[in-house]
């Protein structure tokens, strides 16, 4: 059992890869090969960055201790923002800024109430869930803007690569992928987040400044979710008020596939990439066997569930080993 | 000779409990001071007062004998004084190698304090500092979690010796561990005297206390009733005190 709590916590990705692994087959077996069949891979791949930067900036709060259930509304106020000052002759460029910086100060004000009130998250970025879809319905006047013709959507969303198998997305994503796990795991700063959330008491008493950590994983969040959302609406050419709805839960869902555990400390930006690439195969899997696609949102559930059980009793392991003394 | 670290009229209130009256106490150099009392005695708040979690209301303390504001753990950690909480300031998730570390991580390319740690150097001193206070493990990046009780006391303390700490203020370091647990710790306790550190050794178990301590410093009420060393006196004159 220890051994097991030890690759847990320092692999704690490795059962969601299995599981990858096993749906892949299944699903590559019963869709007789078109599920590996580069068409196919290029839509699962098109589509996961997007859900991908949201399950990233949430593992990473989730790790410090926190939650941030409103980046789904933030993932559709940010596109809907730059697009509305893009719709008044505002360049690209500026605007997406502005709507990136607006994403922050979301993430800033989530974090601050928090913090400040003593409150759990789950409950401050439930409110800001409503209240940011709510701007983005006011912003938009009901209509979605148009967006103008020049964009350099090639930026973003054009398809690369060997037989155009991946979008420009796909480099962004596997970019800040990178960044941010080297960010958790090679420098001094990670160290003080994965305290933050691993143990509050200890890290404050030792003069980790724990609250501007949380308040900066708060923003990362809110700006990785608001850069998502961007990709979307350039892929999608229109930014709809309504998307990222019900989002906030797929990447929840995602991290703690990935292994994250739900009381912070433990976790993984490859846990968040792989959960959010099984919730993408799930989608994707049961639409090519010919399942009826209604269940995709049951067999998120249930996995989600799983893998929650898993960890818990992981952890109650964990504190077995604490008890247990030793010569 | 001068202490190097001395409380001079220190005053405390608590929504106008009076829990600290008028506390002298000096420590010298290299002394283990035992502090004993019961609970709500006033130890607690004393130990917070030189850990920089509270702030007198009166008085001062004295470290080397200079005067200094203890305004929060960072400025106590940063003038020497380190302490070691009953609830382990060991984060259980984390290698004992990141541990050690936490906080002062040596890092390089740095902007801004924030920069890529010298993960080798951790490593490396890591082993030398645990080997420092005689706990054998086996590597600098087994996960705290995977240690005892007493093992993570025994990193803690090797966590403040490697940082040169002057005083290392251990408040309830045996509490819920067993006995074998409980007299390895007093053993690194005793092993800060040869190394020249100076101890406040918090309990509520005087036998631990006169194990391992030079001095004993009995509080009740807020006062401190009893002070001798502990070749003066016995256990049961100090039980009778409490």
């Amino acid at each position: 059992m220890r051994n097991l709590f030890r690759i847990y916590l320092e692999k704690p990705e490795l059962a969601g890869i299995a599981l990858l692994v096993i749906l892949t087959g299944i699903f590559e077996v019963r869709s007789n090969g078109v599920f590996l069949g580069a068409d196919n891979v290029r839509g699962i791949l098109g589509l996961l960055p997007e859900v991908g930067l949201v399950s990233i900036g949430v593992t990473v709060l989730m790790i410090c201790g926190e939650f941030d259930l409103s980046v789904g509304s933030v993932f559709a106020l940010t596109p809907m923002l730059a697009a509305v000052l893009m719709e008044r002759d505002m360049p690209f460029l500026p605007a997406v800024l502005i709507g990136l910086a607006v994403a922050a100060g979301i993430g800033f004000i989530n974090g601050v109430i928090t913090l400040r009130f003593g409150i759990p998250s789950f409950i401050t970025t439930l409110g800001m869930l409503f209240m940011a879809r709510s701007m983005t319905v006011v912003i938009s006047g009901g209509f979605p803007p148009v967006l103008p013709d020049e964009l350099p959507t090639w930026l973003f969303t054009q398809f690369i690569g060997p037989g155009g198998l991946i979008r420009v997305s796909f480099i962004w994503f596997v970019a800040i992928a990178l960044l941010v796990s080297a960010m958790l795991s090679l420098t001094n700063f990670g160290n003080w987040l994965k305290s933050t959330g691993g143990f509050l008491e200890a890290a404050s008493s030792l003069g980790i400044p724990v609250n501007r950590v949380k308040i900066i994983c708060f923003m990362l969040s809110s700006v990785l979710a608001g850069f998502g959302g961007l990709i979307e609406v350039l892929r999608l050419g229109s930014p709809l008020p309504s998307i990222g709805e019900g989002l906030e839960l797929q990447a929840v869902a995602a991290a703690v596939i990935g292994g994250t555990a739900l009381n912070g400390g433990i976790g993984t930006v490859l846990g968040a990439v792989v959960g959010s690439l099984l919730i993408r195969v799930i989608d994707n899997g049961l639409v090519l066997t010919q399942v009826d696609s209604n269940w995709f949102k049951f067999a998120v559930g249930a996995l989600t569930i799983f893998a929650v059980v898993a960890n818990a009793r992981l952890r109650r392991a964990a504190r077995g080993i604490r008890i247990e003394t030793r010569a | 000779m001068t202490p190097i670290i001395e409380c001079r009229g220190v005053q405390k209130w608590y929504a106008g409990v009076h829990a600290l009256k008028n506390i002298n106490l000096a420590v010298q150099r290299g002394e283990v001071v035992g502090l004993v009392g019961d609970n709500g005695a006033g130890k607690s708040t004393l130990i917070k007062i030189l850990s920089g979690v509270h702030q007198p209301e009166a008085g001062a303390v004295l470290i080397e004998g200079r005067p200094v504001v203890l305004r929060s753990p960072k400025v106590a950690m940063r003038l020497g004084i380190e302490t070691i909480y009953q609830t382990n300031s060991m984060v259980p998730t984390m290698s004992i190698a990141r541990n050690l570390f936490l906080g002062r991580e040596p890092i390089s390319l740095g902007i801004g304090g924030i920069g890529l740690l010298d993960q080798a150097r951790m490593r490396r001193e890591s082993v030398q500092a645990i080997a420092d206070v005689d706990l054998h493990l086996r590597s600098p990046d087994a996960l705290v979690g995977e240690l005892s009780g007493g093992q993570r006391q025994g990193v803690a303390i090797a966590r403040a010796m490697h940082f040169k700490s002057k005083v290392l203020v251990l408040d309830e370091p045996t509490n819920h561990l067993s006995v074998k647990e409980t007299n390895k710790v007093l053993g690194f306790i005793r092993g800060l005297k040869p190394q020249g550190v100076t101890g406040i050794f918090i309990s509520h178990n005087i036998h631990h206390v006169f194990e391992c301590c030079d001095r004993i410093v009995a509080m009740a009420r807020g006062e401190i009733v009893f002070d001798s060393p502990v070749g003066g006196t016995n256990i049961d004159h100090i039980h009778d005190l409490l």
